[in-house]
């Protein structure tokens, strides 16, 4: 088309020239920032490598396996904040996955019409509470809660179960590990709950009515048509959601008791790996003390980043073989 | 007879088990809305006694004594604006990229996905990046610190909507404009863009949304201030952090304040997200 107006016009007209320039001049911005997104994922990777090598250098591999965190000597380990992201994560799954089951189920199968979307909004606004109102209603409000009622409770039904009575050992502090797995549970509600009812909804009402004919109840169609259907989807939003809950970083901060130990205990106050980076980062004072923090934050990075990815290429899967 | 009264009772125990998981299901969707119901309800309560003229008028006080949160609240709006004013254009050129030049392209595919998974990376990792490349390097702490760690956050949020929403426009409106003899950079600008406005509006309200209620980027960035300031080059008082060191004080003064700076920042971001909500609702059941 250009050469064509290039012929009838004798030469390239002004207005011509000001379009290729605008073209190609919109083409490689667009161009660049699109690099962008790629550069800060390398930027955050790089630096955080850069940072933390002179703690890895000290310890070696032994940071990861150290439990104990003590700025005075300046001998530190990974184990305690590590296996606290681990196991409140862990709680915040147990109880956050079928809570969000039955959310979706409930907005897709059950709930009537008119209130489908009004649910569905209410349950996204839990995504939009800032983290550190999670955090202060947790401390202030929970954390007493628990102590008072459900925590005495605990120690007292499970003492003397093998097993069970050391994850639930006393005293009853209220702030601890279990508290800030049960705030994260509500936290990642919004998360899996949006991404499972999106997938139920993919399912082709063919199939569902097909069971429904059959005689199948309500339930024998989510657990044997719908959930098998969405297999791939579900686990993703479990993932995305498992991502969100290991970098939580405020609320876990207000009600974990930052505690550099493992402890059996689910009572007992913890940290996890970004509660020790927001609690001690300002205050740590010396390159080794610094460097640990940041090589923590690179563990945390690496984790979430292989966790977020595969539930992206997971629901990338489902989006596929809908597609077919 | 035998085999009947075998299905009957197999019938009641299925029916049985229907009731017991529907009835848990509708408890799961109670317990959301009594948690969103909860933390709402306590926010309104005890900030809401707080809530005075002296907020908006007074500094942050000394422990002990009465204030407000007014340095607070401008850090947070300055920081928030500026982190916008840079995130929001790269954002929505990278989208740009993505759905109209380079449509599944590699690099495309790439980016959507590195995009999405920053999307929900810890944004603390983000505070320690730019603590790395700004903080360390000019040997103090700084707001534009914090502006640039918010407007990392503000990237990925704006990508994602861009390109969904330009995706959502129709090709045919596309070829329309090309048929008159428009070029590609026009077609973007005067169709592409006009046409997908409520979303690319919407997505950056959402984004303004994530990064006003963001503590853990700001704690080693832009810090915090207990003082005026409207030195860019210098620490900032913002409102999560001052949530974060006022709640966990022991000063009751500073306590009270934390929770109607909670209750402000949380009305605010619940606001942008049912805003943004109602403007592009109309846009995407119109599809």
């Amino acid at each position: 088309m250009n050469t064509a107006v290039t012929a009838v016009a004798g030469n390239p007209s002004p207005t011509l020239a000001r379009h290729k320039l605008m073209e190609s001049l919109l083409r490689i911005l667009t161009r660049c920032a699109a690099i962008t997104v790629l550069i800060m994922l390398s930027g955050v990777i790089i630096s955080l490598i850069d940072g933390s090598l002179p703690a890895l250098k000290a310890f070696g591999f032994s940071f990861f396996h150290t439990e104990s965190w003590n700025p005075v000597t300046e001998k530190f380990g990974a184990a305690a904040p590590i296996y606290g992201t681990l196991v409140t994560s862990l709680i915040a799954m147990l109880i956050g996955f079928p809570i969000s089951i039955g959310i979706a189920v409930f907005i897709t199968e059950l709930c009537p019409p008119k209130l489908k979307q009004p649910i569905s909004t209410a349950i996204e606004l839990l995504a939009g509470i800032p983290s550190i109102i999670y955090g202060i209603w947790g401390l202030f409000v929970l954390a007493p809660l628990l102590q008072k009622y459900v925590q005495p409770l605990l120690i007292k039904a499970f003492d003397g179960v093998p097993g069970l009575s050391t994850l639930f050992a006393g005293p009853p502090y209220g702030i601890g590990v279990l508290t800030a797995g049960l705030i994260l549970s509500i936290m990642v509600l919004p998360f899996i709950t949006s991404i499972t009812r999106d997938v139920f909804e993919t399912v082709p009402p063919m199939l569902k009515e097909s069971a429904y004919g059959l005689g199948c109840t309500t339930w024998e169609v989510v657990r044997h048509v719908v959930l098998p259907f969405t297999k791939t989807g579900v686990i993703g939003g479990v993932m995305l959601g498992l991502g969100r809950a290991l970098g939580e970083t405020m609320a876990v901060t207000f009600v974990i008791g930052n505690a550099h130990r493992i402890s059996h205990s689910l009572l007992a106050p913890g940290t996890t790996i970004s509660a020790s980076i927001a609690n001690e980062f300002t205050e740590a004072d010396g390159t080794l003390y610094t460097s640990s923090l940041i090589a923590l934050g690179l563990i945390l990075f690496i984790i979430t980043f292989i966790v977020l990815g595969a539930a992206r290429l997971m629901l990338l899967r489902m989006k596929q073989s809908e597609g077919r | 007879m035998n085999n009947a009264h075998m299905n009957m009772a197999l019938y009641a125990r299925r029916r049985r088990f229907n009731r017991v998981a529907m009835l848990l299901s509708f408890s799961s969707a109670a317990a959301g809305m009594v948690a969103l119901a909860w933390i709402l309800a306590t926010l309104f309560l005890k900030g809401a006694a707080g809530v005075s003229l002296s907020v908006f008028t007074h500094m942050t006080p000394p422990p002990g004594s009465a204030g407000g949160l007014l340095n607070a609240m401008y850090g947070s709006l300055v920081q928030t604006l500026i982190a916008t004013l840079i995130g929001t254009p790269v954002g929505i050129l990278a989208g740009t990229y993505m759905a109209e030049y380079g449509r599944n392209t590699k690099l495309t595919s790439v980016v959507r996905f590195i995009n999405d998974v920053l999307l929900s990376a810890p944004s603390i990792v983000v505070g320690l990046f730019v603590y790395e490349i700004m903080v360390q390097p000019m040997g103090h702490f700084s707001a534009w610190a914090g502006c640039v760690a918010l407007s990392i956050l503000v990237l990925p949020v704006v990508v994602r909507t861009t390109e969904d929403m330009l995706l959502l426009v129709p090709d045919s409106l596309r070829e329309a404009a090309s048929a008159l003899g428009a070029p590609r950079w026009l077609v973007i600008q005067q169709v592409c863009y006009r046409a997908a406005r409520a979303g690319l509006i919407t997505g950056t309200l959402l984004a303004i949304a994530r990064v006003s209620g963001e503590t853990a980027p700001l704690l080693f960035t832009s810090l915090n201030n207990q003082f005026w300031s409207t030195n860019m080059n210098a620490p900032m008082a913002n409102l999560p952090v001052v949530i974060f060191q006022f709640a966990l004080s022991p000063y009751p003064d500073w306590q009270r304040l934390a929770w109607t700076g909670a209750l402000l920042i949380t009305l605010t971001v619940l606001a942008l997200n049912v805003f943004a909500r109602t403007i592009a609702r109309p846009r995407s059941s119109g599809h």
